[in-house]
């Protein structure tokens, strides 16, 4: 897919809102230090909502930095890589306590799986499996309406 | 060997083993020829056969089966749908330019690996594809790490042309073959078209074949690839056809004298066949020892960063210093880019971009994008750096005005900036892909004369963004068409395997709005993918 502004945000939002949401609901429990209970869902749900809100700011970025490219693409590594700023990024927000909602930070390794694993299957399913689906996303800059 | 004199280098049916010797009956009368819009008594009255069909398309070759690919996932019987034209395979023609100009099945093309004419959703795509076939992890290594530390993925040519034939099987594109010349297409009154298809000599009892149909689609391909007029000069003046060749004939014989005797070749042209030419050129020096000599005369060469016009050395408009967000890589002579499209007009930024062009503007930004390039391969590099180095391979920049016979010689006399040198070479290789003038196809011009169809700001044919082509509209029937003829339109790239398929999916849908077909949502996509990968019939 290569990406227009409006199609990077549409499709951020869909990919997080889908499988964000999927995987937040069942990896909770087994994350550590988290359990099936309100509090930790509130929790992840919550940095699940953080990276949503942060990835369209850095949506802006990533098409600024589009720009310098002839081609206005984008490619597959970047989408993978882009998951060290944004996934520190939020890590930091959560270790200064400056998440709303969210008193104490969980822990690390319980944020960087969550984090990780949706990051991955994103990546993975918006680079091939997508396609399926949606036909004209792929041509239409990776807009979904 | 091509026919001399002919305007084309690309193979074409010979008509005559087409119309036959013995007169037959159901032949055009030049009322018809005369007539814009045709009655069917008219037709009738001539004795031509009437068959009627949904829907046709004008081509057999890449362009139709792509779209009747997409119309088949669709719903769309194959009962419904005719394919006229005279190759046996889709890949057919593709397949022999890509062999002569030094791509044959095990060489890799300039394609992406999403790019599958055989495959709708493009995925898995052909590095999936072959990583799994080949059961290595190279490919996926390649698409993962390109354009950064690789240069792109693109799949080879056999395997390309081994999943179309798949792919044909699957959708029954043979059941829907009809093989004949199609010359004309006129508007039918009362709404639809009439396609008049001549068959081949003995496959029919009348000499002509008519299909009425509500919908046709027109994918006939390259008008026409010509060689530069002063090589045709040249080749017709001295009846020769051996020393000057166009990349796109056959012309192994001159790879094979260059392995026997040393020589010196000049190569004509900045883009991807030239690369190619080279590159068999400078493989045959490193493999079979071969001792040629190479001078390569670009027309416009690129020193560094550009903008698609010109660079910082150059003083026409457009040159200078290129602007921040429009550089494209360049130097040693040649523009670099990974396909002959920068990558987003199939699909993203510039696609969006041109959409919404007009006239002048549209013009200007595909002569920006669509001007000469090649892409950047390190191999391609190692052999060039090596021969400018050793001294057998040097570029000159600038045009030819004369060419004379010198001994067994020819001798270019080539205008460059500081005057004119005379370049004494024992063959010349032109790779400068002149294309030819639309109206140069009988059925393009017959539609430009009779059909309604007009030129876009490029030149050629004009189509709307569903890929109608305007001005064609026949009552409820609608007309398309895609592919290389409709260059210049809303959507660049038409001429590639993504472009076609974009163009197909245009069309689909429109279909569909007219009740043709159904649309392809979510679970039709979903479980028709299914189906093609396990390979059962739509």
């Amino acid at each position: 897919m290569l990406p227009t502004l409006n199609g990077r945000i549409q499709t951020r939002l869909f990919m997080l809102i889908v499988f964000g949401g999927l995987i937040t609901l069942l990896i909770t429990p087994v994350l550590p230090g988290l359990d099936l209970s309100g509090d930790s869902y509130q929790v992840t749900y919550l940095i699940l909502a953080t990276v949503t809100v942060l990835g369209v700011l850095w949506e802006l970025l990533y098409h600024l930095i589009q720009q310098f490219r002839w081609e206005k693409d984008w490619p597959t590594l970047f989408g993978l890589i882009t998951a060290i700023n944004e996934g520190a990024l939020v890590w930091l927000l959560l270790d200064l306590e400056l998440v709303p909602g969210i008193d104490a930070a969980p822990d690390f390794w319980a944020f960087f799986i969550m984090f990780g694993v949706i990051w991955f299957v994103i990546w993975v399913w918006t680079n091939g499996p997508m396609r399926v689906p949606l036909i004209r996303w792929r041509f239409f800059g990776g807009r979904i309406v | 060997m091509t026919e001399p004199s002919a305007s084309s280098v690309v193979p074409t049916t010979d008509p005559s083993s087409y119309v036959g010797a013995a007169p037959l009956p159901g032949d055009l009368t030049d009322d018809l020829l005369r007539t814009d819009i045709w009655s069917d008594e008219m037709v009738a009255a001539a004795g031509i056969p009437i068959i009627d069909i949904p829907f046709v398309t004008i081509g057999s070759g890449i362009g139709s089966f792509v779209t009747v690919d997409y119309l088949r996932i669709a719903g769309v019987p194959t009962s419904h749908m005719r394919v006229l034209g005279t190759l046996d395979v889709p890949w057919q023609t593709y397949e022999y330019l890509t062999r002569v100009s030094q791509i044959p099945r095990g060489e890799r093309l300039r394609s992406d690996s999403a790019s599958r004419p055989d495959n709708i959703w493009g995925f898995p795509s052909y590095a999936v594809s072959e990583a799994f076939h080949t059961k290595s992890v190279k490919p996926l290594w390649n698409v993962f790490t390109e354009p950064i530390f690789t240069d792109y993925y693109t799949p080879r040519a056999g395997h390309v042309f081994e999943n179309l034939e798949r792919e044909a099987k699957r959708i029954g594109y043979h059941e829907m073959l009809v093989k004949g010349l199609v010359r004309i297409v006129r508007r039918r009154y009362g709404g639809g078209y009439f396609t008049i298809l001549t068959p081949p000599e003995g496959a029919s009892a009348t000499k002509r074949v008519a299909f009425r149909s509500q919908f046709v689609h027109v994918a006939v391909g390259y008008p026409g690839l010509k060689f530069l007029p002063e090589l045709q000069r040249y080749r017709t003046e001295h009846n020769d056809y051996r020393h000057i060749v166009n990349a796109y004939e056959a012309h192994e014989h001159v790879y094979e004298r260059l392995v026997q005797q040393p020589s010196t070749v000049l190569v004509r042209g900045g883009g991807i066949v030239a690369s190619r030419v080279l590159q068999r050129l400078m493989d045959d020096r490193e493999q079979h020892g071969a001792r040629t000599n190479i001078v390569h005369l670009f027309r416009t060469y690129y020193h560094g960063p550009n903008d698609g016009y010109g660079n910082e050395e150059d003083p026409r408009p457009g040159g200078g210093k290129p602007r921040l967000f429009m550089r494209r890589r360049g130097g040693n002579g040649w523009a670099i880019q990974g396909f002959n499209y920068p990558k987003s007009v199939w699909g993203g930024q510039l696609k969006r971009q041109v959409r919404n062009l007009e006239g002048e503007e549209r013009a200007e930004i595909y002569k920006r994008m669509g001007g000469t390039n090649t892409p950047w391969r390190k191999s391609w590099q190692r052999q060039m750096d090596a021969g400018r180095k050793e001294g057998w391979y040097t570029c000159l920049v600038g045009t030819v005005d004369a060419m004379k016979p010198h001994r067994d010689r020819i001798v270019n006399h080539v205008r460059t900036a500081q005057g004119t040198v005379p370049v004494e070479a024992d063959f010349v290789i032109d790779c400068t892909g002149l294309e030819a003038d639309i109206a140069e196809h009988r059925l393009l011009k017959d539609l430009l004369d009779h059909g309604g169809a007009s030129r876009n700001p490029v030149g050629r044919l004009n189509v709307d963004r569903n890929f109608e082509l305007i001005g064609t509209r026949s009552g409820s029937g609608v007309m398309y068409a895609s592919g290389a003829t409709t260059l210049g339109g809303y959507f660049p790239g038409v001429d590639t395997f993504l472009g076609l398929q974009v163009a197909a999916q245009e069309i689909y849908q429109d279909l569909a709005k007219h009740g043709f077909g159904k649309r392809i949502g979510p679970v039709r996509s979903t479980v028709q993918w299914w189906k093609w990968l396990f390979g059962s019939t739509p």
